[in-house]
């Protein structure tokens, strides 16, 4: 039985593992021990079960846990122990193996390690345990648990670190061992201030499970918990949190990087405190352990060797402190001094932490976590991921907050105090002269003095073009481009060329890596309109590379604004003569002559060099490929920069240098971000000047040079801050050597010297590959030239077909055939479109083409019918607004026709189509929630939620004002002429926990629905996969990082996301491994394009089938690839009227060609001997590899990880079985609220309805107003018809999807998501009666609230917390003050601020109106004005608004404040600032004119009439 | 790309031809060209799609949407090099193409296809007008020789491509001036003559050797040729017209289409012939049997020789209009096309077959023809039956236009003892290689009679080839 996750096993790598979870404390302010905070601590964790999941047996949790004080008094008197006075000795849990004598053998370990170190084995203790309680699942791995003692007279803090030392030692001793069971051996924590119980326990499990936990004697301060969701089943009970010092909520996206650079920094560490002893405790990162247990690690390890935990977490995670963050300067010293010792831990954290001392909480810099504390008038304080998780008397309540992005929160529980963030930063920064040191040692590029300068023509372009490989759309398309708008190209329609390894053109390196991105588990960024929290500032240089010391010496350095430099600036760096700042320049370059040999060697000496350079002190190597001739090619820029980097981390040499590369290979933003990933700290990619200067001179370039270059860096920047934010990451410095790549087509070998720790999934090439292809760029650059004829760059094909150019799967052939079939109905014509995609296929283009399947054929008659099959057909989510009316229509009319279906897209649907042939089956909800409303919703057979599309996954989108026509706008709630964003997350999908809770919010609304997830193929989709089924999703979509698209960046369509074959595969392994596999089905899509390609999908694991793209081009499309520039000549990618009369496709054709895959996948199922399609479903054994495809670069490709079956298949299901994978909503609250309101659904009949209401309550209102969307569609029922009023604290999403008619009151408060989708209705939130606390300084709703409301009215008698108000188009909202990104992505309604918003207010607000009191005067700061206009309220029109909107504000809540500014109204009226968008306005101002002008005409038309 | 919305916004535009009033007294060339700015108006409508179709169905790959950008631009030198890099001789297609780039042309779906010959044309002549066409001779020479035999579009477009790759070049031609089937099967109405000498002059600068009025096979051995030569191309066309085999057909009156034009090119080039040598149509009814190119040619040929009433005939049915469900874009349009020929005054008539030819005194007066229809029998194959009752055609001048069936294997080819394909044809594999070694063929020797574009392509192909062979050697 393995006691770690499976090891490696076909496609599933338990590295992608993933845990999101529910975290919380409850804590004494003044110390007081009492076993009240310990049973609040686990009733904390119980009310947030539902944020943790639960395995496939049901019954396993994925983990609980509890921190606290060392209940010494229950110790020393039940269990009876002879210990000292507390403080004089340390204890712990220890899992150990299953085996005793193992266990014996670990204990001996134990034992001798703590005599060595010099401390006295009390005892080792049994543990008093109900084993009766876990899981089946938990119950396999539950490891033999003992309670270890140890004493030793030191001061409490050597005694700490002693302790530190043994565990560390211990650690590592059995993990030598040859022990069959040494990985269960796992410390839960070994101290003298803390101890922690936990388990793979569901938290109610915890308490039941550890029995002393329920003991009247087992006391404690402090007890911090963490309820877990992990993305697999499998059985770890490690990693179950706490961890030593903290519980975290959240992903480390940059965990690769920090890994790598801990490990780096290793062997420049010197310790005051540990001396020699520092040995012991590395390395510091346990092996095989999560990314918060590696947070953890490093942590404690700051905290042992000297640093207090807030100022280890304020190193780690520092909050943003660019120029749009309003914190003291001294402060932003302190975090820039910091960023030069270490690189942030980069992505979504919440995170709870405790020594035994302090206590405290604290959010990443975006605060994508939610964080709530509540505080008591009898000392108690209480912070978990929601309120409401304890319940307390309105009297009592003292405070409620929450916790801000970037701050902190610590209690003291010694000296009794609560230290808000300001004092805990105040503190830090003035530990020691921090500005001070950075102004006296740091350099800024531009301090250093230009010597000469270094020009950017070169003379021999040409060559160096022809080197490197530049091709006619390199220069034209992309260069020309970024330097003309200062962007990437924007195309459209996916990616159809094959992958590097398959191509048969020489691929430049950088091309066989894929972007990794953020899906489910952790959110995407904006780097747009939340450019605050992103940053391109990195350093290189640095004297002291110690970290555990502080000196002015760390900050040594050269400090970058971004990682681009030009030719000028490399030449000041080579010209600085400091000590400080010495190089080296290595040659990136090998001998052409000495063949492969000759590669080696140069290779080989280039990290030679490399190791010298250090040894000799020089502060920075500069890789430069300058020195190509005609005897010397260049190595791939990556592969030398990788190697470099990774060679020198494997000598611990790699912290004392930094990384420049100069470089003519990168000029793609994807080659820059690469380079970056794998070590580079700076780039100067000279031939992409020389090419700017070959465009500016050839006159292409509107541009003089230097604005030119000016233009393309900001494109590069841009496009890089976009890279990192699909991610997840914010800056640079924790970008650098991440490593956020996946690759394909490279061979182990490589990858285990020089990219350690990337995914590789199927193999490939290595060193001589590299070399031939390499050698044949250069053979051909020093061709001699028989013409004397200019020389012209060749177009590539790249990204437009072209006969001598790159493979298109889609291309005149299979375009010209398949329309020919559907058009008139020919199936022979089919078949020669079939065949000619299949021996397309075979060049090889897609993976699967290197496939073949076993034959044994039965009679056709035997097998399922044509109808049957077209069931698991659908087309893809294209949206009314990306493709004409009629094209969205033809297709759902086909879809419907054949049983199949089709989707709406985002963007909604005219509900003039529900109920008819026309509508979707499949309605979208992405992250912009565009015409998401409760109707759409319950017009739904299925409801899929978008959290990634293939050809841009990780980013958002954008609609255009100019393309949102009036119909649109209707279709979208908003207004015609406003442009349309969707974010790139969805603002409640921060994690896998929310994700299920949207999944629960839409069962609720839609109970028939089945619920979908879109996700795209990338390293690691399995995992999420895994924790969608078991978020409860039915259905689960893998999109290839091939598809579609109206509109993205180049960069992302070509190298973002896997083929889909991967991704299903992996999905499958997963899914069977955990047993989930039957819970859920599984849709593909990603260039299918006939039975061949469907089939072996389904082998892999596919049982619905995707098609976009082909179904666009039966209707007509030519694959222009113009979507985006709305000239679509077919007629369907657009809105143009006079476009949309070309339009010339049918439903029919569309049904012919399903009917004709259908029948293809008929007769295949016919050949391969199967009469039932489901029987092929995840059968990889039917497949087998087809060597006749492969070409030279693919001798070393190994697809056996891809069709690996799990041995678990053997045992659990491989297809889905069943019919839906429900989370029961029974005894949901709208049940009762149905009944009880039964009289107004059915009669209009006014009713008033009242509920106690807890936080486990959750998407109130959502059912009851679907039973009225049903009904009475968007029209809803009159005002006020049902009253409801709560009383409580309301789960998440409260009042989601809220219809007209509904009035929800809630006197108590609210956690995240409240009003999510509104559609109409009122919701009210006042404090509960009694409340002493002043509401306009509490925070009483959550975050992300009224996201994407179209309709409604909302007053909020309280502050809410981040992001109030997003995406709404129609809501009228009055509140008391908000958090950050108020206002956010706003397109219409009206929001109105009673008192202070936190940072980037209106950012991406592109409609509605907003107006906020500013008393203090500073909204102005705290406002993004990139779209918007702020000016004073005068218009009267505008005034009476307000007024009216405050005074029903004060009607429904009294609030006091409203009373006030109304009874003072001359006074507060001027302080107002209204907040409207450029867009907004013009449109508005356009409407009111077009008023006018109809008034006049009446006027005119009819003298009699004046209005 | 031009401009994005550039199809929108301009309408096609041709240049037209002449007035017909006008042009049917001179062999001057029909077509008429736009002014400059019209002709960047109409490269703005391409809009440089993601599959070019036109690109697609170009048999030389022509890079459409790159040239016309570069036109739309005012490239105008890369817009000639685009076009000279898929193709030796642009400005002839740029007038003789029936360009099937067009009909494949996205916006041709709604019959408003981007102007692609015209531009084509325009951008060479500009470029020549501009100075920006000049011989380039290669830098270095490789010493090998290379023979090409025939001078037609497939002949030239080897030698150039040979040349530029540094081989020394001769091109053996059997008439007494280059061009094969350019110069002496299009007329001069299509494609003025100078337009091939100018061309000839800058090959010839370039340094291929021309020589002229020599049959390879009589004056060359096949011994001597491959002793001088490290390979030689074989393009010396399809030769063999077929013929009408009915009754009368030896009639005074009777002639092949091609030695009607040749003769009439000649003279147009100031040759003169002996009367009795002359085939002249004035005042003659005229009947063309045969549909195609070289039929119209005739056609317009005639009228201008002043025929007294010019008929075409055709076996096959009138074809449609407009595309039918079954021949649907992108792929060539089997639909009627009306050549400038054709409106200068011509009756076309369709689903004829000739009985016999009905002759006086030795000379031809009638043509006797049956309407036949077609249908597909049993196994899917077209046949045709006759249909209504044979009538006679008036005819002093019956001009045979019924296409080429093979290479005339006589004399050079059955001298290099190289093996033929089942049509005939010289017999080559994917490299152009003949049987016999160092001997290559391109064009209509090996491909059968085809469009001018396929042989400059198959001369492309060839020549790659041979400098394959050649760096082999």
């Amino acid at each position: 039985m393995a006691f770690q996750f499976p090891k490696l096993d076909g496609l599933y790598n338990p590295d992608n593992e993933h845990d999101n979870c529910g975290i919380g404390f409850v804590a004494h302010i003044k110390g007081q021990a009492s076993h009240d905070i310990i049973e609040r601590g686990l009733e904390v964790l119980r009310n947030l079960d539902h944020r943790g999941a639960k395995g496939s047996d049901n019954t396993s949790g994925d983990g609980a846990g509890i921190l606290i004080q060392i209940p010494h008094e229950f110790i020393s008197e039940i269990q009876k122990i002879e210990v000292p006075s507390m403080g004089k000795y340390g204890t712990g849990l220890i899992f150990l193996p299953q085996i005793e004598a193992e266990a014996d053998a670990c204990l001996n370990i134990l034992t001798d390690i703590i005599k060595e170190e010099g401390l006295d084995l009390i005892c080792f203790s049994d543990v008093a345990i109900d084993h009766a309680v876990p899981g089946d699942i938990a119950k396999t791995t539950e490891p033999i648990i003992k309670q270890v003692f140890i004493k030793g007279n030191l001061e409490q803090d050597a005694l700490e670190r002693k302790l530190y030392i043994i565990r560390k030692l211990a650690e590592k001793a059995v993990s030598a061992t040859a022990l069959s069971q040494k990985e269960a051996y796992y410390h839960l924590s070994l101290s003298s201030k803390t101890i922690i119980y936990k388990g793979m326990l569901t938290p109610s499990q915890l308490r039941d499970y550890f029995t002393d936990l329920r003991h009247p004697k087992f006391k404690s301060a402090m007890a911090l918990g963490h309820s877990r969701f992990s993305t697999n089943t499998f059985p770890t009970w490690d990693l179950a949190q706490p961890f030593r010092m903290l519980a975290h909520n959240g992903e480390i996206n940059t965990i690769k990087g920090n890994r790598l650079w801990t490990h780096a920094r290793e062997g420049l560490l010197k310790s005051e405190v540990f001396g020699d002893d520092l040995r012991k405790i590395l390395p510091v990162i346990e092996k095989g352990k999560s990314d918060s247990a590696s947070f953890d690690n490093v942590l404690e390890f700051l905290h042992m060797t000297g640093r207090s935990l807030h100022h280890g977490l304020c190193m780690m995670i520092p909050e943003s402190f660019n120029a749009k963050n309003p914190i003291p300067d001294s402060l932003k010293a302190f975090y820039e001094y910091h960023s030069t010792i270490m690189e942030p831990w980069d992505g979504p954290a919440s995170m709870v932490f405790s020594d035994g001392r302090y206590i405290g909480g604290t959010l990443d810099r975006n605060g994508l976590r939610p964080s709530r504390y509540v505080i008591t008038n009898n000392d108690l304080i209480v912070m978990a991921s929601e309120v409401g998780v304890q319940k307390f008397a309105p009297a009592e309540i003292k405070e409620k907050g929450r916790l801000r992005p970037g701050k902190i929160l610590l209690v003291d529980t010694r000296l009794g105090v609560i230290i808000p963030d300001k004092e805990v930063k105040d503190q830090l920064s003035h530990r020691n002269p921090y500005e001070m040191w950075l102004k006296e040692n740091s350099l800024m590029m531009d301090d250093i003095k230009v010597k000469k300068r270094v020009p950017s023509a070169m003379k021999d372009f040409i060559t160096y073009a022809k080197v490197f490989s530049y091709s006619k759309e390199d220069l034209e398309l992309l260069i020309h481009t970024m330097v003309n708008q200062g962007v990437e190209p924007i195309n459209s329609m996916g990616n159809d060329t094959p992958l590097a390894v398959f191509s048969r053109q020489p691929q430049r390196f950088f091309n066989y890596f894929k972007q990794i991105f953020a899906q489910v588990t952790n959110p995407a960024i904006d780097p747009i309109r939340e450019g605050l929290v992103m940053s391109l500032t990195n350093y290189i240089g640095s004297l002291s590379s110690n970290i555990l010391s502080e000196s002015p010496n760390h900050c040594k350095l050269i400090k970058f604004n971004d990682p681009i430099i030009t030719n000028t600036d490399l030449g000041k760096i080579k010209d600085l003569k400091d000590e400080m700042f010495s190089h080296e320049t290595i040659h990136m370059v090998f001998p052409v002559k000495d063949g492969l040999d000759g590669f080696q060697k140069a290779f080989n000496r280039m990290l030679d060099l490399a190791e010298q350079a250090v040894d000799q002190k020089k502060n920075f190597i500069i890789l430069s490929d300058r020195a190509v001739d005609k005897e010397n090619a260049p190595f791939p820029s990556l592969l030398a920069v990788a190697a470099v980097h990774h060679h020198l981390i494997q000598k611990k040499k790699r912290m004392q240098v930094g990384i420049i590369v100069e470089t003519g290979e990168a000029r793609e933003i994807n080659h820059f971000a690469l380079l970056l990933a794998y070590g580079a700290s700076v780039i100067n990619p000279y031939l992409a000047f020389a090419a700017i200067d070959h465009l500016v001179k050839e006159g292409k370039v509107e541009f003089e040079y230097k604005e030119a270059r000016k233009n393309y860096i900001k494109a590069v920047n841009k496009g890089l801050l976009k890279i990192f934010s699909k991610m997840g990451i914010s800056t640079v410095r924790s970008y650098h050597g991440a490593q956020i790549f996946e690759a394909i087509g490279i061979g182990r070998e490589l990858i285990d010297k020089y990219f350690i720790g990337t995914a590789s999934p199927i193999g490939g090439i290595g060193i001589a590959e590299i070399h031939t292809e390499y050698s044949k760029f250069h053979e051909e650059a020093f061709k001699p030239a028989v013409s004397k004829q200019k020389f012209r760059f060749e177009n590539a094909g790249i990204y437009s077909w072209r006969k001598l150019g790159e493979d298109h799967a889609w291309n005149p052939e299979s375009i010209g055939l398949l329309q020919w079939a559907t058009r008139t109905n020919n199936y022979a014509k089919y078949k020669e479109y079939s065949a000619s995609v299949s021996e397309f296929n075979r060049k090889p283009s897609f993976i699967r083409a290197c496939f073949k399947v076993k034959r044994d054929p039965i009679p056709i008659e035997k097998v399922e019918s044509v109808e049957q099959i077209m069931k698991r057909f659908v087309t893809g989510a294209m949206s009314y607004g990306s493709i004409s009316k009629e094209a969205h229509e033809a297709i759902a009319v086909a879809m419907n026709t054949i049983g199949g279906r089709s989707n709406t897209g985002e963007g909604g649907e005219n509900p003039r189509r529900f109920g008819t042939l026309k509508q979707s089956a499949v309605k979208q909800v992405a992250s912009g929630r565009f015409g998401v409303t409760n109707n759409y919703l319950t017009h739904a057979d299925e409801i899929q939620i978008k959290v990634a599309q293939g050809a841009k996954p990780g980013e958002g989108g954008q609609l255009p004002g100019y393309k949102v026509n009036k119909v649109i706008a209707r279709m979208r709630k908003s207004t015609p002429g406003i442009t349309l964003i969707s974010p790139p997350p969805h603002h409640d999908i921060y994690s896998i926990e929310d994700l299920a809770q949207l999944i629960y919010d839409l069962k609720v609304t839609n109970p028939r629905a089945r619920i979908s997830v879109k996700l795209v193929s990338e390293d690691g989709v399995g995992t999420i996969s895994a924790g969608v089924a078991k978020a409860y999703a039915d259905l689960i979509i893998i999109s290839g990082g091939e598809g579609g698209t109206g509109a993205s960046p180049v960069s992302s369509i070509k190298h973002a996301g896997l083929p889909v074959e991967l991704g299903i595969a992996e999905a499958q392994q997963t899914l069977v491994k955990n047993n989930l596999r039957g819970r859920v089905k599984l849709q593909v899509d990603g260039q299918l394009k006939n039975a061949d390609d469907i089939i072996k999908m389904a082998c892999l694991g596919a049982e619905e089938f995707g098609f976009a793209t082909s179904a666009l081009i039966v209707l007509g499309c030519v694959m222009m690839r113009k979507c985006h520039q709305n000239t679509c000549t077919a007629g369907i990618a657009t809105q143009d009227k006079v476009l949309r009369k070309r339009f010339g496709g049918q439903s029919d054709y569309v049904i012919n060609f399903f009917r004709f895959l259908a029948q293809e996948v008929r007769e295949q199922l016919a050949e391969m001997g199967f009469s039932k399609f489901e029987d092929i479903v995840g059968r990889t054994d039917l497949m087998e590899v087809d060597k006749d495809v492969f070409t030279w670069k693919m001798k070393e490709i190994d697809f056996s990880a891809l069709l690996n079956k799990p041995k678990e298949a053997e045992k659990f299901d491989i297809r889905n079985t069943l019919s839906s994978n429900g989370k029961s909503i029974s005894g949901h609250l709208d049940y009762s609220l149905i009944r009880e309101a039964a009289k107004a659904i059915k009669g209009k009949e006014k009713v008033w309805l009242f509920q106690s209401i807890v936080n486990t309550d959750r998407a109130i209102g959502a059912m009851l107003s679907g039973e009225i969307s049903g009904k009475y569609g968007d029209e809803g029922l009159p005002e006020d018809t049902i009253n409801a009023t709560f009383s409580g604290t309301a789960g998440q999403s409260f009042g989601a999807f809220l219809v007209n008619g509904v009035t929800f009151r809630l006197e108590g408060d609210a956690n995240d998501y409240i009003g999510k989708g509104m559609s109409g209705g009122k919701i009210i939130v006042v404090p509960p009666p009694g409340s002493l606390f002043k509401p306009e300084e509490n925070i009483i709703i959550g975050n992300s609230t009224f996201y994407g409301a179209t309709k409604g009215e909302a007053y909020i008698h309280g502050v809410a917390g981040e992001r109030f108000c997003v995406r709404n188009s129609g809501l009228e909202a009055v509140v008391e003050g908000t958090g950050d990104h108020c206002c956010e992505y706003m397109t219409g309604g009206r929001v109105v601020v009673l008192g202070k918003t936190g940072r980037n207010f209106a950012a991406g607000m592109s409609g509605g109106i907003a107006y906020v009191l500013d008393e203090s005067g500073d909204f102005d700061y705290y406002c993004n004005k990139g779209l918007v206009d702020l000016i004073r309220v005068e218009d009267r029109v505008d005034m009476i608004e307000l007024q009216d909107l405050i005074s029903k504000h004060l009607l429904y809540t009294q609030s006091i404040l409203a009373a006030n500014i109304l009874a003072n109204w001359e006074e507060y009226m001027p302080k107002f600032v209204k907040v409207i968008p450029f867009e907004y306005r013009k449109v508005l101002e356009e409407m009111k004119l077009r008023e006018l002008e109809r008034k006049l005409q009446l006027t005119e038309d009819d003298p009699a009439h004046h209005e | 790309m031009g401009d994005p919305k550039g199809f929108i916004s301009v309408r096609k535009k041709e240049g037209g031809y002449r007035p017909i009033s006008e042009r049917i007294y001179d062999f001057g060339e029909v077509e008429q060209t736009l002014n400059d700015e019209d002709r960047k108006l109409q490269a703005s409508r391409c809009m440089d799609c993601g599959v070019p179709f036109c690109h697609w169905a170009c048999p030389l790959g022509s890079k459409i949407p790159e040239w016309q950008d570069a036109l739309f631009r005012g490239y105008a030198d890369e817009a000639y090099a685009s076009l000279n890099s898929t193709n030796s001789f642009p400005e002839i297609t740029g007038r003789v193409c029936p360009a099937p780039c067009e009909k494949s042309c996205v916006l041709a779906i709604n019959e408003e296809s981007v102007s692609i010959r015209e531009n084509e044309c325009a951008t060479v002549e500009n470029a020549f007008k501009s100075g920006l066409i000049e011989a380039n001779p290669p830098q270095i020479r490789t010493g090998k020789k290379v023979a090409i035999i025939g001078s037609g579009p497939a002949g030239l477009s080897a030698a150039d491509l040979l040349n530029h790759a540094g081989h020394l070049v001769t091109v053996f031609e059997k008439s007494d001036a280059v061009g094969g089937l350019l110069r002496y099967g299009i007329p001069d109405f299509k494609l003025n003559k100078r337009v091939i000498d100018r061309r000839i002059d800058l090959f010839k600068e370039e340094g291929i050797l021309f020589k002229t009025g020599i049959c390879v096979g009589e004056v060359l051995t096949k011994e001597r040729l491959l002793n001088q030569f490290d390979a030689v191309v074989l393009a010396t066309g399809s030769g063999k017209p077929r013929t009408l085999d009915v009754e009368g057909n030896e009639l005074e009156g009777v002639h092949f289409a091609l030695d009607f034009l040749t003769q009439n090119n000649k003279i147009v080039a100031g040759q003169r012939f002996a009367e009795e040598e002359k085939i002249d149509a004035k005042g003659k009814h005229v009947l063309v049997i045969g549909g195609g190119d070289t039929g119209s040619d005739c056609v317009g040929t005639s009228i201008r020789q002043k025929a007294a009433s010019v008929t075409q005939i055709e076996i096959l049915p009138k074809p449609p209009e407009k595309r039918t469900g079954e021949n649907p874009w992108p792929y060539w349009p089997n639909v009627l096309r009306t050549s400038s020929s054709h409106l200068e005054g011509c009756e076309r008539k369709w689903s004829l077959r000739t009985k016999r030819v009905v002759g006086e005194k030795g000379s031809v007066k009638q043509l006797e023809v049956v309407e036949v229809e077609w249908f597909k029998n049993a196994s899917g194959q077209w046949q045709m039956k006759d249909i209504g009752k044979p009538q006679l055609l008036k005819a002093d001048l019956v001009l045979l236009a019924m296409g080429f069936t093979q290479p005339v294997h006589e004399g050079l080819l059955d001298e290099l003892g190289i093996a033929y394909d089942q049509r005939g044809n010289v017999k080559v594999n994917g490299q152009k290689q003949t049987s016999v070694d160092k001997i290559f063929a391109a064009g209509d020797v090996e491909q059968g009679a085809s469009l001018v574009v396929h042989a400059i392509q198959a001369g492309r192909l060839a020549a790659e080839n041979v400098h394959a062979f050649l760096n082999k050697a």
